[in-house]
């Protein structure tokens, strides 16, 4: 996609890709090769997924059995979306998402050790413990969080491609939003903003199809949600979210375009949340039918299938990930169950960044 | 010293700040080609150009989530509501994000921005466009308050706010962007935020008055001397961080306290000075303390009914006599 292909514009929206949506990656019309993506990538792309998962699936075991409380957001079946982003971006690139952000971080490559402990309320998770499940954040990553108020996140995202602007950078900032987020009216007005100052920035809707219990046509006059970037004349494409290789062509295509010229895209990702809107969810609004239905087009299994069919691991190899990667969660949990509380004093610790400022009682 | 409008010193401080550093840039409605709406950023465009001085569309929660985003990456943006009582619209983005960011973060992410602008009623215009909002910010640990009364405090504190690294909101009451005062014109001319000031010295009562309101204390104070009656005047100058100690050893030498303040009296800037004062002093007081406030209503626009919601001098003057029980 980014091999000379024209730019998309508005105009070739509709016939362009919800056509492209393709059930498997078994079979798909071309390789990883064809888009870049190296044996080696791909299998650490799989790794990443399953990371994200097991690690999930560890989080909601822990939530059970009342180890960590507030709210948990789970982002499992999306991890397609977070993986193939990651790999569409540099290290030096800016990530920042709401509050479904556990695989946003691990994918940005923060420790499920600080990730698990930020879970626990512990000093060495990502936010020292002061942030929790829906406000991860890491400097060191250039991940900016993790926020908590639907669309909060979209201005303050457009804010971070203003100062690449500003300095003159090559880096460009991608901003997370679920579907819900695109009703609120900073979104409206960060689309504008973008486009008009033409800001390195890349929207990317995780259309998981519901906002809370409230599904997107019932939300949205015009559920086709990439649409809306044709008010902006803003490049956009819709994207099967389940098939990690069609998003990273479209994230690629969507980052080359905004760093090279400084244009910004939305990209709404076709994806499926499996369980409720969080924890305390059980998704009644949906059918059984309809959640199995989505499983059955699994990104990690999808995968898992395409790398046996295509020779880039075997079922042994498969096996062996699978092994480190459950151990790399036990040793998070572990990590995350014996690392200490924050201390009391670090209550009134980066309220401001002046150690002596005078709170009054 | 230099004689300067309210407005110029503003826009002196932010030239300056400029000029010293590069990540500072000015945005907001009209700051631009128009040279603002109370032509506070006249000239500036012209000067450091339009990445620099940011023309916006109406979009205050978009604009203030933008200077957010370009602070958590290292720019020190100062943002401009043509009025505070449009920040509502933006309130998400200053309490929920620029006020919680550092904090969220485990400290990983400072959030050095300014926003400023005209605050607080300023003639008869409805309810929307006349609320004094230091109370309401003031109320959310993460952001200092900052309320200048004079040009060289408005000068001093928006350089130091510039220069904070933390999420400042100076609030330039809409009055007095007019107003002349002596400026010094030394670049490195700050006053420390947090830090109230003397500005009359006296010994029957402590006035506690910030911004405009501080105009109002300075004319009942004239006013009573003709009685003999001696006012000292405190003027915080921030609201948060509060210089409660300034004001407590005031009220311990005067015994009496009144406090003038435009925002709602319901959980304003008085109310919390009022509960400080008698938490720290209570022995020390000769009277119960005074608030004068606006009154307990939105603001209206008929003339008669404005200016009685305002504080006023008459009964400022009343609230000083009550607490000397004269």
């Amino acid at each position: 996609m980014t091999d000379g292909t024209p730019t998309r514009t508005q105009a070739q929206f509709a016939s362009s890709h919800t056509a492209e949506l393709t059930p498997s990656l078994v079979g798909a019309t071309y390789s990883h090769r064809d888009i870049g993506l190296s044996d080696e990538q791909v299998r650490a792309m799989y790794r990443l997924m399953l990371l994200q998962r097991r690690f999930e699936e560890a989080a909601a075991k822990a939530y059970g059995e009342r180890k960590i409380s507030g709210f948990l957001h789970l982002y499992i079946g999306q991890e397609a979306v977070s993986t193939a982003a990651e790999f569409a971006i540099r290290p030096d690139d800016y990530v920042i998402s709401a509050y479904r952000d556990h695989g946003i971080a691990l994918a940005r490559g923060v420790s499920a050790r600080a990730c698990m402990a930020e879970l626990f309320g512990k000093v060495t998770g990502c936010s020292r413990g002061k942030g929790g499940s829906m406000h991860y954040f890491s400097k060191e990553h250039n991940f900016l969080g993790g926020h908590g108020i639907v669309g909060g996140q979209i201005p303050i995202g457009t804010g971070v491609a203003w100062a690449i602007k500003y300095r003159g950078e090559e880096r460009v900032c991608l901003t997370f939003m679920g579907d819900g987020a695109v009703a609120q009216g900073v979104f409206h007005e960060s689309l504008n903003m973008a486009m008009l100052w033409r800001l390195p920035v890349v929207y990317i809707i995780e259309n998981n199809e519901y906002g809370m219990g409230t599904a997107v046509s019932r939300a949205h006059a015009t559920p086709d949600l990439a649409r809306r970037a044709l008010a902006y004349g803003m490049p956009s494409a819709q994207i099967d979210g389940m098939n990690v290789f069609e998003v990273y062509r479209g994230v690629k295509e969507a980052v080359e375009r905004a760093r090279r010229e400084h244009m910004p895209s939305l990209l709404e990702v076709k994806t499926y949340r499996y369980r409720g809107h969080s924890m305390s969810d059980p998704g009644t609004y949906r059918t059984k039918e309809e959640v199995e239905a989505h499983r059955k087009r699994d990104p990690i299994v999808n995968l898992r299938h395409y790398m046996l069919e295509a020779g880039l691991a075997t079922e042994a190899d498969l096996e062996a990930i699978e092994r480190e990667v459950r151990a790399e969660i036990e040793d998070a949990v572990a990590f995350a169950e014996s690392s200490p509380l924050p201390p009391i004093e670090s209550l009134y610790e980066d309220v401001y960044t002046d150690p002596d400022y005078p709170f009054l009682a | 010293m230099a004689i300067m409008e309210f407005r110029e010193a503003i826009r002196l401080a932010m030239i300056e700040e400029m000029e010293r550093d590069e990540r500072v840039f000015l945005m907001g409605e009209e700051v631009g080609l128009y040279d603002g709406a109370y032509k506070v950023s006249k000239g500036m465009l012209e000067r450091f150009g339009p990445m620099r001085v940011v023309d916006t569309p109406i979009s205050e929660a978009g604009f203030a989530g933008i200077g957010i985003g370009a602070a958590m990456v290292g720019l020190r943006p100062i943002i401009e509501f043509m009025t505070w009582n449009f920040s509502l619209v933006a309130m998400d983005q200053l309490v929920n994000h620029a006020a919680s960011i550092l904090y969220m973060s485990g400290g990983q992410f400072p959030i050095p921005i300014v926003f400023r602008g005209p605050n607080g009623a300023a003639g008869q215009l409805g309810a929307t466009h006349s609320r004094s909002l230091e109370a309401t910010y003031a109320h959310w640990p993460g952001l200092k308050v900052v309320t200048p009364s004079t040009p060289a405090d408005a000068k001093g504190l928006l350089k130091s706010a510039i220069r904070d690294d933390n999420p400042v909101l100076v609030l330039e009451s809409e009055l007095m962007y007019s107003m002349k005062g002596e400026v010094p014109e030394d670049p490195d001319f700050l006053i420390p935020l947090g830090v109230g000031e003397i500005k009359r010295p006296g010994r029957d009562v402590t006035v506690v008055a910030h911004s405009k309101s501080y105009h109002l204390a300075r004319m009942a104070a004239q006013e009573l001397e003709k009685d003999g009656i001696d006012v000292e005047i405190i003027d915080p100058r921030t609201i948060r961080p509060l210089d409660i100690d300034l004001i407590v050893s005031s009220v311990k030498k005067t015994n009496r306290l009144v406090i003038i303040d435009e925002c709602a009296p319901f959980g304003g800037v008085a109310s919390e000075i009022a509960y400080q004062v008698q938490l720290r002093a209570f022995d020390y007081l000769d009277a119960p303390i005074v608030r004068i406030t606006t009154k307990d209503t939105p603001a209206p626009y008929a003339k008669n009914l404005y200016e009685y919601w305002m504080p006023r001098l008459d009964e400022a003057i009343e609230a000083i006599k009550k607490v000397l029980y004269r």
